[in-house]
């Protein structure tokens, strides 16, 4: 359902600030989205002034910062550092992005929003709740399904088939596309959203995969797919660069295609 | 491919959602919505569908206005005329200018959609670029409309 504004329990409030040290050089103001279920009624807004000197270059740095020598209550998910794992994705400055390549020096307002990933339900802080973000993974059946007996070695493929995974196979499942969909945010119990359309197109575009058809029936609803409506936040956003709203053109594209063999309905 | 089912327990999510995942915290209240239009920033493309959406809905009352010159016109000259004159006066000039822009836009807007269906166009940036397009398209061809209107003294203030 369509709700443009937040829910009552949801508004956050103005929270503590964290002033810098006096005396100290190249200041950054964060405002950091806060909630804790133990104490907290409502979210709110902490304010942080760290010294971009005193840590590194990205805005998860800054994030290690602030727990580390300021606030050591502040959650957050993080682990490689390095834009691989895909657990630091999080808002920041508007527009959701994993934190570890994200550098302070991008953001273009004076005081940098960092917020949860949009219209989840907040577990604490940063961390959301992801299980049907990762339901909706699950029900693509992220896997080959050949009809093809288990060769001796590998299923080959030629390079140019190969390379029609790429820009697919690069997703790292961060779920900053799905949370950046509006569609997705009204209707994210039905719509598949971004990201797992991405991966049921990876599959869909694999020459090893059979279940090309199957695919395809599983997605013919009228809220699993054709909720995109094209607005285009899931390519803004991506940090590894890649395009859902492209693959999910070339899944509808293959809805309609002639040579799709849709199975009888029992 | 069945659905799988949602995660969670429905049973402790007061919600609307009933996905398990607004379950109730240790302060005795509902998990809270992360924000989201309050903290996004906006881009074209986002804009873009919108308007379009905007567009389509006053289009949609714009129908009635159409619908109340076919029924003006039904009930005869007197009827028609009064019709005319308060659709011919500055407001209904006024309303007629809006329903002609949000007319434009949903066309350029749909060509637009017509574009990525095919499957062109959906980089951010040609996304980008399609859009300014058919925002500046959507007002050259209100402008050109109503320009030959008034010169040709179809319409006259």
């Amino acid at each position: 359902m369509v709700q443009l504004t937040l829910p009552k329990g949801s508004k956050p409030t103005t929270g503590k600030v964290h002033k810098a040290p006096a005396g100290a050089k190249n200041v950054k103001t964060y405002k950091v989205y806060r909630y804790d279920p133990e104490v907290d009624a409502d979210p709110r807004w902490d304010v942080y002034e760290v010294s971009a000197d005193d840590h590194g270059p990205m805005l998860l740095d800054a994030l290690i910062h602030i727990k580390n020598e300021i606030d050591p209550t502040l959650a957050f998910r993080r682990s490689c550092r390095e834009g691989i794992c895909g657990s630091c994705s999080m808002n920041i400055d508007g527009r959701n992005t994993l934190a570890c390549t994200k550098g302070w020096d991008e953001c273009s307002s004076s005081t940098i929003a960092i917020a949860p990933l949009p219209h989840q339900p907040v577990v604490k802080d940063l961390v959301t709740d992801l299980t049907l973000f990762y339901a909706q993974y699950d029900s693509i059946q992220p896997y080959l399904q050949s009809d093809e007996p288990d060769p001796e070695k590998e299923r080959l493929q030629t390079p140019e088939e190969r390379s029609k995974l790429d820009g697919l196979y690069e997703c790292i499942l961060c779920a900053c596309c799905s949370t950046s969909c509006p569609s997705y945010w009204w209707n994210q119990t039905e719509y598949l959203g971004p990201a797992a359309l991405l991966q049921s197109y990876r599959w869909i575009a694999d020459s090893r995969d059979d279940a090309t058809d199957k695919r395809l029936d599983d997605l013919e609803d009228p809220f699993k797919l054709y909720r995109c409506h094209t607005i285009m936040n899931c390519a803004q956003v991506c940090p590894k660069g890649l395009n859902p709203a492209k693959a999910i053109a070339e899944t509808k594209k293959l809805m309609v295609s002639p040579s799709r063999k849709k199975t009888e309905a029992v | 491919m069945s659905t799988s089912p949602l995660p969670g327990d429905a049973s402790n999510d007061p919600t609307d959602d009933q996905s398990g995942r607004f379950v109730r915290q240790p302060n005795g209240r509902v998990r809270p919505l992360s924000p989201h239009l309050q903290v996004w920033r906006f881009h074209l493309t986002m804009l873009g569908s919108i308007l379009n959406r905007i567009a389509a809905g006053a289009l949609s009352v714009g129908a009635l206005f159409v619908v109340g010159w076919l029924a003006a016109a039904a009930f005869g000259r007197g009827a028609y005329e009064t019709y005319a004159s308060i659709m011919g006066s500055p407001v209904g000039l006024l309303i007629w200018f809006g329903l002609s822009l949000a007319g434009a836009y949903h066309l350029t807007a749909g060509v637009r959609h017509m574009i990525w269906d095919a499957g062109s166009g959906l980089t951010p940036k040609s996304a980008t670029s399609l859009t300014i397009v058919s925002m500046v398209a959507a007002v050259v061809i209100v402008v050109a409309f109503w320009a030959i209107l008034f010169m040709t003294g179809k319409v006259v203030l």
